[in-house]
């Protein structure tokens, strides 16, 4: 208040400058009611005929224009994904004098799930009126004739063919392609409305979900002009949908099917990758499941036992997968080795059998009982020696170890075009001392060394780091889609960057040489597949612990329950010289790699390569 | 309007005086206000498919405002004065809290619970907003300087952006139109409107660059409702339709066939004009025009009545606001303005809107009710 008492205030020049406001005010609130009353005249008056004609006797509807779901193909144009037509009970409330009871008596007539009504109820609560909303969708031969019959009865319940989904490879991609299903109450709160109505189904999971866009197309619609009971008369104006975008991609699906068919047994996934462009050609995770039930609303009896079986089938192992690289990450170690220089390729270690940290008793034990000898890089790699490992990754350092394996992409997503990809765990100082509050011990530097310990890996990564090796260090980025067919929307494939890792040539040589040696010398764990072909494949085994042994006692497969059996693991790509394909393999409680895992990746690479080359 | 307050000089009051004026309530503003909300639940009862939960929910909202409202007349307009940078600075604070709060629950925030209830500290700012800014250009001199009001605009831009932020564009609007209706009441020079005016039309494109996806597409959709018919569009034309068909009398109560078929959407909350529109027609239109005009007719007197700048500056911005209010949700139902989330002042459904309003009521109420009898 005592700023004022500096400031002259002129209550009368002030009242009337105030009062002048308040005119100014009023008329133009005047001015702009009347603005509001002319534009009611116009429509109320002058188009009151007009709109009065479109609101009342013929209405006009807007009835949507759904495009055609784009078809999902393999590299060489199978279909994996295509739209059959199908028959479908299909309800127009408004056209129903009671609703609930005709429900019920089509519920009691062709036995219909009280799932199925429910979704029902919600469906039709989101379209608009006048619209038909499928209750059953793929009806058999049966239903159809059972209902034919009473067909008069039901004013309002009509059958109408529609496009459903079918994915004729079932199991055997369901990890890759995904599937459609009903839109949920969460989707619909997300999804562009005006996009979807007069679609029921969307893209959930795999490529169906992460390309959805461009796979659904653009909906059109029509104005059609219609009576008082809203029968259509007339079709005003058109604009049509644009069809979804087909999708050609980069699996093989012959490929795929050998590598599923090869885990025979086990669960686990194989991952291969066209080293060239990163395009993905196998992705399995096995067991898969068969998504065509999803489309047409799969039973919950159904559901829960997919969800609840032991072997996961609804996991996508190959994607989400965490698993302990084994010694499948010792080609890695090597190299990081010979970057930071705190080892050369001939000098020599020696191997007892057992490794133990200075001042402390607990042995860290070689797989070999009574030790490998004196061992150079080469045969480190051949022969997997553990204690080999453990005294260079001591040497390296566990922060120089994780700098160095960020660059091939452990510990972080590979990026590939599906959602829902784990990154893994690549362990440092700071991350324990971050996420866990605990300071990083030496012996865990050691079990690092041998892939054991906190470093878990995906499948993908798994392939796409050894691909990346074999590309002698430029990044591969895998994967699915190769190109696109009629793309209507703004759909674009990802445009990835060209990294190259700094490594020397003649280092990673050293390295790929260990791998080949592996597969093709007479110590090599992984010997076993190397007949029959003219070129050479690098490889490496894995054993993964799935539980701890305790000192001095003695793994024995065969004494161990399957459940707590080790993963067998095993990457490699060929030609070792000119790589076109790298392949990773998780054989889940396979005991050893070399016997269980690499077979499998050798079987991929023979009929890829001599697909390749027959070209 | 001279001879009414001359009696109110020297007539010895009436005992029904006495009682009001002990009351603190505006009779004429009072019956207006009453008339309105009695129309809401008309209006309701149709819209909302005669749900009568929908109406008990609306009535216990009138019934909390109308005691707000009358809590509020009873306080002294120079409270109201003094903690007008209090209530204004702690809105501000509720608003970066709720926006913090937003950033971590990732999406629209707008709300902030406390527990018992929810509240939004967006509406609170429409009402502390013209406090604020009477209250400093009533330290001057009228008109305000340059200095004052380049200051004063700081003061309405920082709520506008926080709201704009939201994203709430309706309630920015109506946030940055009580802060300008402040700065016009108290002289700002024609002048000076006109650049103002100017520079917001050469910012637009700014402005535009700054909007949301969805605002963006509404104020396309405003331009050419046609381009998406299924979509966003399909608001604008249908409320047209029901509208247009309502006519020169309208369908009568509970006649409206285009709300009932569901054709209409949002018939109870924003759009509820249109079901009005279609079942009392234009003569009904008019009519409800003429009330919010009393109301703000009022309003404004009121405003000419007050015995202090401060008091002056805030109940004509109130009025300002009110009209502001009328003219943005009828504008955007009939399709002359974009669409912007503003409801039907007191007869739209739900908000907190019918609240906030009130409580502007009530202190108009005050300030009309606390002058001092002689004028000195």
């Amino acid at each position: 208040m005592s700023r004022s008492a500096f400031s002259v205030k002129d209550d009368l020049v002030e009242n009337r400058l105030f009062l002048n406001r308040i005119f100014a005010a009023s008329v133009l609130i005047v001015l702009l009611s009347v603005g509001l009353i002319v534009r009611l005249i116009y429509l109320q008056i002058v188009g009151h005929e007009h709109y009065a004609l479109l609101a009342k006797e013929n209405g006009i509807k807007i009835v949507p224009l759904v495009p055609t779901r784009g078809i999902i193909y393999d590299r060489h144009g199978k279909v994996l994904a295509e739209n059959t037509p199908s028959y479908s009970l299909e309800l127009i409330p408004e056209k129903i004098p009671n609703l609930d009871d005709t429900l019920r008596k089509l519920q009691k007539l062709l036995n219909i799930s009280d799932e199925k009504i429910e979704i029902y109820q919600k469906q039709r609560k989101r379209q608009k009126y006048f619209n038909s909303t499928p209750l059953l969708i793929g009806m058999t031969q049966e239903e159809l004739a059972k209902f034919a019959v009473v067909r008069p009865f039901f004013p309002g319940v009509d059958i109408h063919t529609r496009l459903v989904r079918n994915y004729p490879y079932a199991d055997l991609a369901s990890h890759v392609v995904g599937y459609v299903s009903r839109i949920n109450e969460a989707e619909l709160k997300e999804l562009p409305i005006a996009e979807y109505r007069g679609s029921t189904h969307i893209g959930k999971i795999g490529i169906e979900g992460s390309y959805e866009t461009e796979l659904h197309g653009k909906t059109g619609y029509a104005e059609i002009e219609t009576n008082v009971q809203a029968r259509p008369l007339n079709t005003l104006n058109e604009v049509n949908p644009l069809q979804g975008a087909n999708l050609y991609l980069t699996l093989d699906i012959d490929l795929q099917k050998m590598a599923y068919d090869a885990l025979d047994i086990y669960n686990g996934a194989v991952v291969a990758i066209d080293i060239k462009t990163g395009g993905v050609l196998v992705f399995v995770s096995r067991p898969g499941f068969d998504p065509n039930p999803f489309v047409v609303g799969i039973a919950s009896s159904a559901y829960q036992a997919l969800q609840t079986s032991e072997s996961q089938p609804l996991y996508n192992r190959a994607l989400r997968g965490l698993y302990p690289p084994g010694s499948t990450i010792k080609p890695f170690i090597a190299l990081a080795g010979l970057e930071y220089g705190v080892i050369s390729h001939q000098q020599k270690l020696f191997c007892p059998g057992y490794y133990q940290l200075p001042n402390a008793t607990h042995r860290y034990r070689d797989w070999k009982k009574g030790g490998h000898g004196s061992v150079a890089m080469d045969e480190a790699i051949t022969q997997s020696c553990d204690v080999y490992f453990y005294r260079l990754a001591s040497a390296i350092g566990i922060d120089h170890i994780h700098d160095f394996l960020q660059q091939f992409g452990f510990g972080e997503k590979t990026g590939i075009d599906l959602e829902g990809e784990k990154a893994g765990l690549l362990p440092s100082r700071d991350w324990k001392r971050n996420q866990r509050n605990q300071a990083w011990y030496p012996g865990e530097t050691l079990i690092t060394g041998i892939g054991q310990g906190y470093h878990q890996v995906t499948p993908l990564q798994l392939a796409k780091a050894t691909a990346t090796l074999a590309s002698r260090g430029k990044v591969v980025h895998p994967h699915l889609v190769k190109n696109m067919e009629n793309v209507s929307n703004d759909g674009a494939l990802p445009d990835n960057n060209q990294v190259i890792i700094p490594v020397k040539p003649a280092n990673l040589e050293t390295i790929i040489a260990g791998m080949i040696n592996v597969v093709h010398s007479a110590r090599g764990t992984a010997k076993g597949i190397n007949r029959d072909i003219d070129y050479q494949i690098a490889g490496k085994t894995g054993t993964a612990q799935v539980f701890n042994i305790k000192q001095n006692a003695k793994y024995n497969e065969n004494e161990i329950e399957f459940k707590l059996r080790d993963h067998a693991l095993f990457v490699s790509f060929a030609p070792a010289n000119d790589p076109k394909i790298a392949v990773a393999v998780v054989v889940e409680h396979g005991g050893h790699g070399g016997s269980v895992a690499a077979p499998i990746a050798g079987q991929i690479i023979k009929k890829y390569l001599k697909a390749e080359y027959e070209n | 309007m001279k001879t009414e307050s001359r009696r109110d000089q020297f007539q010895p009051p009436s005992l029904l005086g006495k009682l009001l004026r002990k009351l603190h309530i505006d009779i004429p503003l009072f019956i207006c206000l009453l008339l309105t909300a009695i129309l809401s639940f008309v209006i309701l009862y149709s819209a909302g498919s005669q749900e009568l939960d929908l109406l008990r929910r609306q009535l216990a909202r009138i019934g909390l405002a109308f005691l707000l409202m009358t809590v509020l007349a009873h306080i002294n307009p120079n409270q109201f004065k003094r903690y007008s940078a209090v209530l204004f600075g702690s809105g501000i604070l509720l608003l970066i809290a709720v926006l913090i709060m937003g950033q971590i629950g990732k999406g629209a925030q707008r709300w902030l619970d406390l527990g018992f209830f929810r509240f939004q500290p967006a509406e609170m700012i429409k009402i502390t907003t013209p406090m604020m800014i009477a209250w400093y250009l009533s330290e001057y001199a009228m008109p305000p300087k340059v200095k004052q009001l380049l200051i004063a605009g700081f003061l309405i831009i920082i709520p506008t952006l926080l709201i704009a932020k939201q994203p709430d564009l309706g309630t920015a609007i109506l946030v940055a139109s009580s802060g300008a209706g402040v700065l016009f009441f108290a002289g700002l020079s024609w002048r000076f409107i006109v650049a103002i005016i100017a520079a917001l039309a050469s910012l637009a494109p700014i402005i535009w660059h700054f909007m949301r996806e969805y605002q963006r597409a509404r104020v396309i959709t405003f331009l050419n409702p046609e381009a998406d018919p299924l979509g966003r569009g399909y608001h604008i034309i249908q409320s047209k339709i029901a509208i247009g068909s309502g006519g020169i009398y309208g369908k009568g109560w509970l006649g409206s066939t285009q709300s009932e078929l569901e054709f209409l959407p949002e018939s109870s909350t924003d759009f509820i004009f249109a079901v009005f529109a279609e079942e009392f027609g234009l003569f009904g239109c008019v009519g409800l025009l003429i009330l919010y005009l009393l109301i703000i007719g009022r309003c404004l007197y009121i405003a000419t009545q007050a015995q202090n700048t401060y008091n002056r500056l805030l109940a004509s911005s109130l009025a300002f606001t009110f009209f502001v209010y009328v003219f943005v949700n009828i504008g955007m139902v009939i399709g002359i303005l974009p669409v912007v989330g503003v409801p039907l002042p007191l007869i739209s459904y739900g908000g907190t809107s019918i609240v906030t309003l009130l409580a502007g009521f009530g202190i108009l109420m005050s300030i009309h009710t606390h002058r001092k009898s002689l004028p000195i």
